[in-house]
């Protein structure tokens, strides 16, 4: 009751007070979260490193959570503890068999000493930029020993292990991992590689194109000649039975097509001058034999 | 920390106005401590209204004559009302800060004082209020999609055999695992689009050519998918790949031209093939019929060989002469005065007359 009513009475310095007070506690209780580890400067000099980050480590354990400071002298640095994203866009890259390429390729980081990292680079941004160029280089470097077929093949992955050791002892001076270092595009690159390119896949392109003609024409005469030969065979059979009364028979059509009288229209007139002595104006000479 | 300000302010508020009017009304005030429920309908049923009887406006207009001494006695009012109006913040700031409905598509992850504490099943869940426990909801169910390349233009992708093609495909992923999505990436969005580059990429550069735009499309996609799942395990982002589907694969612009040629060249060679079988056909059907119109006739001409023969003979004789202009010559002599002229003219109207 008294404390109250003393409080009614100076509501402005009770209030005043309050405020003091949580400012107070707001300096002293700090939240550490789960994304974040923090360096703990006391009149910037690093003391405490907080929710370091462990390999394995699960969440909702030691790390985050209520963290005591002392208040205006201690000060806290936040460093990401999240794996994290650097990209490197547009390299040329020249193989051992001379090929140009275009490379883009990214690294996923995470800083693994916080303190390292605040020395050497202050914020995180400063670690991507200082790890793009070096990946850019190492990149380079290593690509440029291989031939460009090898870049396409499955030998990549081990490639890409070279770049991530050699990235990650540029990394650690930087307090950071190299988690991993992928490529993310081989490109020829615009202007004269990419045309050849073009021009081979075109030529090749015309080539299947021929090709494929050229058996279509093939498998078409063999299919014709199959069937000549089997007409042939069908007539040999037919016909063999009496070759003579086949001559004659034969004769009899020809003369038939050859004169128009089968319904065709042969090209060129025809006049027949008979001789009396034809077999067939035998009778005409009064059926004299 | 603003807020925790607030929150802080708010319960020491509530206590203090009700305490202040107890002070004031005796075991009127008591009575109104007991129930606390509705701060807003209690001052007008207290006793109090009679020594109040001047309005809220009179109270300040009095505080303003600068009658410091009187603020305990007859002040109370007024800082009652202010500390009734933030208890009730409080309450409402604690009624939506620590219920919450987690859809069933949804997992909500607490943090407490920014420690992982635990998640959210669906159905209504109580934490702390909101400076404490911190709740983060995703939806862990539906599938988003990635479009790769996202906007216009070519991208052009080396196949195994270094050749090009444009490739256009999307990739299907939900979260598995929200605490992981929450706290080990910094935006795994743009990790799976960069996985899925370079994993398809990858797999296109295992592929020649007439695979990678044609049969191969399946393989490619099944490969992806598991590479990318494979990846993203190793970075512990808590996502789960659903589908990768190529929309398109198809040749550069600039050699689309020769690639349909192939195709034309294709329907090429079907159309030789095609006619080959025509002309078979119908060669063949052609023997067939003669051959078959030769085996009756001889059939019958077995019978009686010189009749049919000499009957055959007369018949097609008649037919083909009955046609043609036909000169007899009776002696030998004769020959050089044949009427070769007329013969010539002769035939236009016979031909005419014969049609």
């Amino acid at each position: 009751m008294n404390l109250i009513e003393r409080v009614m009475r100076n509501p402005m310095f009770f209030g005043l007070a309050a405020l003091a007070v949580l400012f107070l506690l707001a300096n002293t209780i700090k939240i550490v979260p789960e994304t974040q580890q923090g360096v703990v400067l006391r009149f910037g000099n690093p003391t405490l490193l907080v929710n370091r980050y462990q390999p394995k480590q699960q969440f909702g354990g030691e790390g985050a959570g209520l963290l005591a400071v002392l208040p205006f002298a201690d000060s806290i640095i936040w460093i990401d503890k999240r794996v994290r994203d650097v990209d490197m866009v547009g390299q040329q890259v020249l193989s051992t068999d001379q090929y140009r390429l275009n490379v883009d390729a990214f690294a996923r980081y995470r800083i693994v000493d916080p303190l390292r990292m605040y020395i050497s680079a202050r914020t995180e941004e400063r670690v991507a930029e200082q790890l793009a160029p070096i990946l850019g280089s190492v990149v380079r470097n290593e690509l440029g020993k291989r031939p460009f077929a090898e870049l396409l093949s499955p030998e990549r992955g081990v490639i890409m292990q070279n770049v991530r050791r050699a990235l990650d002892v540029q990394a650690r001076q930087y307090g950071a991992e190299i988690v991993d270092v992928r490529i993310k595009k081989t490109d020829p690159p615009e202007g004269a590689a990419l045309e050849a390119t073009y021009a081979r896949m075109r030529s090749a392109r015309v080539q299947e194109a021929r090709t494929i003609e050229a058996q279509g024409l093939q498998k078409a005469q063999i299919i014709r000649a199959d069937a000549d030969a089997e007409a042939a065979g069908i007539y040999a059979a037919a016909f063999s039975k009496d070759p003579g009364f086949y001559d004659f028979y034969r004769a009899m059509q020809s003369y038939e097509r050859t004169f128009g009288s089968d319904g065709s229209n042969p090209t060129g007139q025809s006049s027949i001058i008979l001789s009396p002595g034809n077999d067939y104006l035998r009778e005409f000479r009064g059926g004299s034999r | 920390m603003a807020v925790l300000f607030n929150e802080g302010g708010g319960p020491w508020g509530g206590g203090k106005s009700p305490g202040g009017s107890g002070g004031n009304g005796g075991g009127g005030g008591g009575g109104d401590n007991g129930g606390p429920r509705n701060p807003w309908s209690q001052p007008p049923e207290g006793d109090r209204p009679r020594g109040n009887g001047p309005s809220a406006l009179d109270e300040l207009l009095r505080r303003a004559k600068g009658a410091r001494g009187q603020i305990p006695s007859g002040g109370g009012n007024p800082v009652r009302w202010i500390g009734y109006g933030i208890l009730a913040l409080a309450v409402l700031w604690v009624a939506l800060t620590s219920v919450h409905q987690i859809e069933p598509a949804e997992r909500g992850v607490v943090t407490r004082l920014g420690r992982y504490s635990h998640t959210l099943n669906p159905g209504v869940s109580l934490t702390l209020p909101a400076p404490i426990d911190r709740v983060q909801t995703r939806d862990v169910q539906s599938i988003r999609s990635i479009d790769i390349p996202g906007g216009t233009g070519e991208r052009l992708v080396l196949t195994g055999d270094q050749n090009i093609i444009d490739l256009e495909y999307s990739v299907g992923w939900n979260i598995r695992d929200p605490e992981l999505f929450l706290f080990q990436s910094v935006d795994p969005e743009a990790t799976i689009k960069s996985v899925a580059e370079s994993a398809m990429r990858a797999s296109i550069a295992n592929m020649p050519l007439n695979a990678a735009i044609g049969s191969g499309r399946n393989t490619i996609e099944a490969d992806v998918r598991q590479q990318m799942q494979t990846i993203l395990d190793g970075y512990r982002t808590g996502v789960s790949i659903q589908r990768v589907t190529i929309k398109q694969t198809d040749p550069p612009e600039a050699v689309v031209e020769a690639f349909k040629e192939v195709t034309a060249a294709g329907s090429n060679a079907q159309t030789s093939v095609n006619n080959a079988r025509t002309y078979a056909q119908q060669v063949l059907a052609k023997a067939q019929g003669e051959s078959g119109a030769f085996d009756r006739v001889y059939a019958q001409y077995k019978l009686a060989p010189e009749v049919t023969r000499r009957r055959l003979y007369y018949e097609t004789m008649e037919r083909v002469l009955s046609k043609v202009d036909k000169t007899i010559v009776e002696a030998p002599g004769v020959t050089p005065y044949l009427p070769l002229r007329e013969l010539k003219r002769a035939p236009e109207p016979a031909a005419g007359a014969g049609q």
